[in-house]
């Protein structure tokens, strides 16, 4: 079976190290915080200032001052720290984090990401924080449907979108299949649900 | 008696021009300094830069500096949100520029115009269209892009407390920009929900250090607080 949202998070849960620090992108990669096993000591940073990023806050818990990079109001782990976007930025920048998820528009073989400007004339450029996101971390993966609405691969050979980073991202976790990528090129660690035939037919590449 | 505190939002604002440059605090909403902005609102300058992380939310604060047809320029990370239509118009109809800076790049460029610092190496955006028409520097073996400072003639800070000599703390994420940009402007103006005596605040904890502030008033509590 391919694996829906849920899942797919709870997959991505499953490869986060004991005791690590970790920023979550905006969209389907914060359900990510929703599998994280409290026995693994994870500690979830936010990029608008917050180290110790706990899940959403809900009724009397709203506070319009603790909100997270997608300024959803979130309450605070015990332990956690507030500091400036500069301060923020440098532990992401220099490489403090242990591991960042992002969503993608497309992933190349290569690691090269494309996640913030679909390049049309009449789209409004919106970078935020996933340029230094996809530079900064240790290891940046990507959790995606492997398809689009329209039916066309993520995974790609080249991205046709404006790139947000370059050889940045290390794996990519999809509905369909786990696949490592990077300067040797694709290999598919796990497949869901589909043959690795089939991979290479909705993909249009040579996966191994 | 060595005071910056101002009595209302009109005074903080006297003096600032057509045309300035704006740095203005905040995340979306946290620590965005409303009261501030609806006063430059009335205050009438025109034609100005805004460097801000985005770009107005719903129709208040920034979004109405936007609608009123006051701001020339905006550069920010990230201006399109669910609630930033009037923002989204102004740029559609070509009413409005727009700098897209990568969040952090934002953060470190207004960081060097507070401290000195007349450009910096980031790895951020390398290979992207950002970083199109910039110099480029492998040092140690990676590549980085030069970016140049920011400074304001103008910033606008919301912060929680501060006393009269401009010391400054925040709250929680609302924090974010507020720091950084109160190093980088000539005239830095610092909205407060509350004023204290000198000493109230926990001098280890002070994160905005008097020096920088030039003018502090007292807004009241937020809402949400009381």
């Amino acid at each position: 079976m391919t694996l829906n949202r849920d899942e797919l998070a709870n997959r991505v849960a499953q490869d986060i190290p004991y005791g690590a620090y970790v920023n979550l992108g905006i969209g389907a990669p914060t359900l990510v915080a929703d599998h994280l096993d409290p026995e693994r000591d994870v500690t979830l940073h936010t990029e608008n200032g917050l180290l110790g990023m706990g899940r959403a806050a809900v009724g009397d818990e709203i506070d319009p001052d603790l909100i997270n990079a997608g300024k959803i109001p979130v309450i605070a782990e015990p332990g956690h720290s507030f500091f400036d976007q500069a301060a923020s930025f440098a532990m992401m920048r220099g490489g403090h984090l242990d591991v960042c998820v992002l969503g993608a528009f497309q992933v190349s073989t290569s690691g090269d990401l494309a996640n913030w400007h679909t390049g049309e004339p009449d789209a409004i450029p919106a970078v935020g924080g996933a340029m230094d996101l996809a530079i900064g971390a240790q290891q940046v993966w990507v959790m995606t449907d492997l398809l689009t609405k329209d039916g066309a691969s993520k995974l790609v050979e080249t991205c046709t979108y404006p790139l947000t980073g370059k050889g940045c991202v290390s794996r990519v976790y999809t509905d369909r299949a786990v696949i490592a990528v990077g300067p040797d090129g694709a290999h598919v660690i796990e497949l869901f649900g589909t043959t690795l035939e089939e991979l290479n037919e909705l993909t249009g590449l040579d996966l191994k | 008696m060595r005071t910056k505190i101002v009595p209302n939002v009109a005074t903080a604002l006297e003096g600032i021009p057509d045309g300035a440059t704006v740095l203005v605090g905040g995340f979306g909403l946290a620590g965005q300094p409303i009261a501030l902005i609806d006063g430059l609102l009335a205050q009438g300058a025109k034609d100005l830069t805004i460097v801000a992380n985005n770009a107005g939310n719903g129709d208040t604060g920034l979004a109405a500096l936007l609608k009123a047809g006051r701001v020339r320029k905006v550069i920010c990370s990230f201006p399109r949100q669910v609630d930033s239509w009037v923002f989204d118009g102004l740029y559609r109809a070509g009413k409005i520029e727009l700098e897209v800076v990568p969040q952090g790049n934002l953060a470190e460029r207004i960081r060097a115009g507070g401290a000195g610092i007349g450009g910096f190496f980031s790895p951020t955006g390398v290979g992207t269209l950002l970083a199109e028409g910039k110099e480029e520097r492998v040092i140690n073996g990676k590549t980085y892009v030069l970016e140049s400072p920011i400074r304001g003639d103008v910033a606008l800070i919301g912060a929680f407390k501060g006393d009269r000599l401009g010391n400054l703390v925040y709250r929680e994420t609302s924090r974010n920009f507020n720091p950084v940009m109160a190093t980088a402007a000539d005239l830095v103006i610092a909205q407060v929900d509350q004023i204290v005596e000198v000493g109230e605040l926990d001098p280890e904890s002070i994160v905005t250090p008097a020096i920088y502030t030039d003018r502090i008033v007292e807004v009241g509590t937020r809402e949400w607080l009381r």
